[in-house]
């Protein structure tokens, strides 16, 4: 609390003399990094989402291998933080014939790893559906996969588009990560500015202020994408 | 460069001194985190405007930007105001509020769930309004969301990686101080990944068992 | 200007936005009395009572116990603080109980005598078995409410309110949320209060329990209190065509 306070002091005895200019001056910098994020965020969303979906077909399927293989990705990627999934991948890769760039690496590594957290939204979404409505489907004769593919599959997109909404809101905030191997995305550039100008409060107002426009924009589509299922 | 795990048994110590800062700060962390998100949540529903839209300000940040970022931000932001606080309390004061925000939400909307007829049956009794927030709304609101905060904690226990970056002496850290003597990223990152995939299956039993003894209590 | 009935209220209106639910409304209880007030749902005896107590302040009108007004024009502060200090005289029941599901039967009953009147932890225990007794679940007093029947709910929640020592009970349909087989559990209750000479307001829908346990009781319609009497009065010789209508079709109901 009293942190908050100070912070608020701040702000108030801030106000007044914010340093202006220096954020008309820098802000181009920030403009181009958040286009660095947004590109992060949509190429680590279209890999998490395949990661996601392999992983719940996985999971949801009755080969007990391909069920085992699902259950340790889930566990070993949710279990332990991305920050270190990023560094094994980025700096130990070479050691194992592994050699990427800090962006690439920074993309397969928080992919793979909002895969994980997208298997158990999807699984949940397609047991959910699953229970009567399989029943109902088998009942008509429909084989096994048709009835996944005609019957449960519709039904559960539309129930997963919202929680899915919410991983990508983790995704799009969690690339800040890729800044602690230097990839010169908005966090890493307010990092780098901060230290340069010593002005962590502007800095982190002007990035801040970008990072909530594209999760304002995204969250939009999200529901806008969301009303949409819904009425069909 | 082939791999070589025979080194980090050398580490043992330095790797266990990280682990045992890594779960002092999520504990640390954690219990900031769940006082802050009541403090948070009441001040949200009852503190008069002046108070309100402040903090909704502060909720909004701090849902809207990066961990990253906001570690930063306290870190360096503490510093330029002129409180010289260790890195390890900043990372605390960070990873609590940030979780206090989000734990704050649960709170808020649970307390606005409490069946009326609580309140009422609290302040026909004579309860005032205070002594019925304190004695019934509040914990039985925060009751309600034992299970969601849990989850919380566990990705709390997770982004106290990310403390490594303001200079923490965590996990992490460690793991990279190894490195840097040993040259072997890839040995002490995977041994600190076993290290933290320990941690969270702890907690993840001991949230499971708190929220049986919940159940078995209503 | 003191009043010489326990309970009296005076010209009391009430609206929520424009529907009128209370008009004028008059009414003096006599300590040790016990009054049954009945009518159709939405007639505002609900509401009447709930104003007893300020869960649902009067318009216009004003309350009396004891000769105190409850409803005072105060400055917020002293009025929540007189609030608080005259909800402590009134027991209410409620139709869905309101236990607080987070503590034991005995942390329901000994919270707010602890917490008001500041009585040591052995005192509110006693005062916690003494309720519990009275009402014959001393046995449950280390259960949570999620683990008692609703008629065994609702006798705690008498016992709950009872160990404040109120002057007078409020009855909010106490018995209408309960299965069939277990009314009678909490009526027998109600009537050991009867004899106790407690005074009541009992908001009800059952004619013969009111029939066989008031003293006096009072027909409502459309926020109007449309009659009043004895029960051997009113029930068998309404002289209302309202009052008629309401007890023939309320008969029919039950009857069937």
């Amino acid at each position: 609390m009293s942190a908050l306070l100070v912070l608020a002091r701040k702000t108030i005895s801030k106000g007044p003399n914010m340093d202006i200019d220096l954020i008309l001056r820098v802000y181009p910098f920030f403009i181009e990094a958040a286009w660095v994020t947004i590109e992060l965020s949509v190429l680590t969303t279209i890999l998490g989402l395949t990661c996601g979906a392999l992983g719940a077909a996985a999971r949801l399927s009755r080969n007990v291998v391909l069920r085992a293989i699902g259950a340790v990705y889930v566990s070993v990627f949710r279990g332990t933080p991305a920050l270190i999934q990023l560094f094994i991948l980025y700096f130990g890769g070479p050691q194992i014939g592994i050699n990427l760039d800090a962006f690439d690496a920074g993309v397969i590594g928080l992919g793979v790893n909002i895969g994980a957290y997208m298997t158990e939204t999807m699984r949940g979404a397609i047991i959910s559906v699953n229970k009567g409505q399989t029943e109902a489907a088998r009942t008509l004769g429909m084989s096994r996969w048709e009835t996944m593919r005609k019957v449960v599959l519709p039904q559960a997109m539309r129930m997963m588009i919202r929680p899915l909404g919410v991983n990508i809101n983790a995704l799009i905030k969690g690339t800040a990560l890729v800044a602690a191997i230097s990839v010169v995305e908005l966090t890493y550039t307010a990092q780098r500015y901060i230290g340069s100008t010593y002005k962590p409060f502007e800095m982190f107002l002007l990035s801040g202020v970008l990072y909530m426009v594209i999760i304002y924009i995204v969250g939009h589509g999200i529901s806008w994408l969301d009303r949409k299922a819904r009425i069909v | 460069m082939g791999l070589d795990f025979s080194v980090v048994p050398g580490y043992f110590g330095v790797l266990l001194q990280g682990m045992a800062w890594t779960v002092a700060i999520t504990l640390g962390a954690g219990i900031l985190s769940f006082f802050g998100g009541i403090i948070f949540a009441v001040a949200a529903l009852y503190a008069p405007w002046f108070i309100r839209l402040p903090m909704r300000l502060f909720a909004w940040l701090f849902m809207g930007t990066p961990l990253l970022l906001q570690l930063f931000l306290i870190y360096f932001g503490l510093i330029q105001i002129g409180i010289d606080l260790p890195a390890f309390v900043a990372g605390i004061i960070g990873l609590g509020l940030h979780f206090a925000v989000y734990n704050s939400e649960l709170i808020q909307s649970s307390i606005l769930a409490v069946d009326k007829g609580q309140y009422e049956g609290a302040r026909t009794l004579g309860l005032s309004r205070g002594q019925t927030l304190r004695q019934i709304i509040i914990p039985q609101a925060v009751h309600a969301v034992i299970p969601p905060m849990g989850n919380n904690m566990i990705a709390l226990l997770k982004d106290s990686a990310l403390v490594s970056v303001i200079g923490v002496m965590e996990l992490t850290l460690a793991a990279q101080q190894s490195i840097s003597r040993t040259y072997r990223p890839f040995e002490f990152y995977i041994a600190a990944a076993f290290c933290y995939y320990i941690i969270n299956l702890a907690l993840e039993a001991g949230l499971r068992r708190l929220e049986r003894r919940i159940a078995a209590s209503r | 200007m003191r009043s010489s009935a326990f309970v009296e209220i005076k010209n009391a209106a009430k609206s929520f936005g424009t529907l009128q639910v209370l008009r004028d409304i008059n009414l003096s209880v006599e300590r040790g009395q016990i009054v049954a007030i009945i009518g159709p749902s939405g007639s505002g005896k609900s509401t009447l009572l709930r104003a007893i107590n300020e869960l649902d302040p009067l318009t216009s009108g004003e309350v009396w116990l004891e000769g105190v007004q409850i409803n005072r024009q105060l400055p917020p502060r002293q009025y929540e603080k007189h609030v608080n200090q005259v909800r402590q005289n009134i027991g209410m029941v409620f139709q869905h109980f309101n236990l607080f599901p987070h503590l034991t039967v005995r942390g329901n009953i000994t919270l707010a005598p602890r917490m008001l009147k500041g009585i040591s932890e052995a005192d509110a225990n006693a005062l916690a078995e003494e309720q519990l007794t009275k009402v014959g679940l001393l046995e449950k007093i280390d259960e949570y409410p999620s683990r008692l029947s609703g008629g065994q709910k609702q006798r705690v929640a008498i016992a709950r309110a009872l160990a404040m020592k109120p002057k007078v009970m409020l009855f909010d349909e106490a018995t209408s949320a309960l299965d069939p087989e277990l009314v009678e559990e909490v009526n027998q209750v109600m009537k050991q209060l009867a004899e106790e000479h407690m005074t009541m307001i009992i908001v009800t829908h059952e004619m013969d329990f009111a029939a066989s346990v008031c003293d006096r009781v009072i027909f409502m319609d459309g926020g109007v209190v449309v009659e009043e009497g004895p029960p051997s009065v009113l029930f068998k010789n309404p002289q209302e065509e309202r009052t008629r209508n309401f007890l023939r079709k309320h008969l029919a109901r039950n009857g069937d």
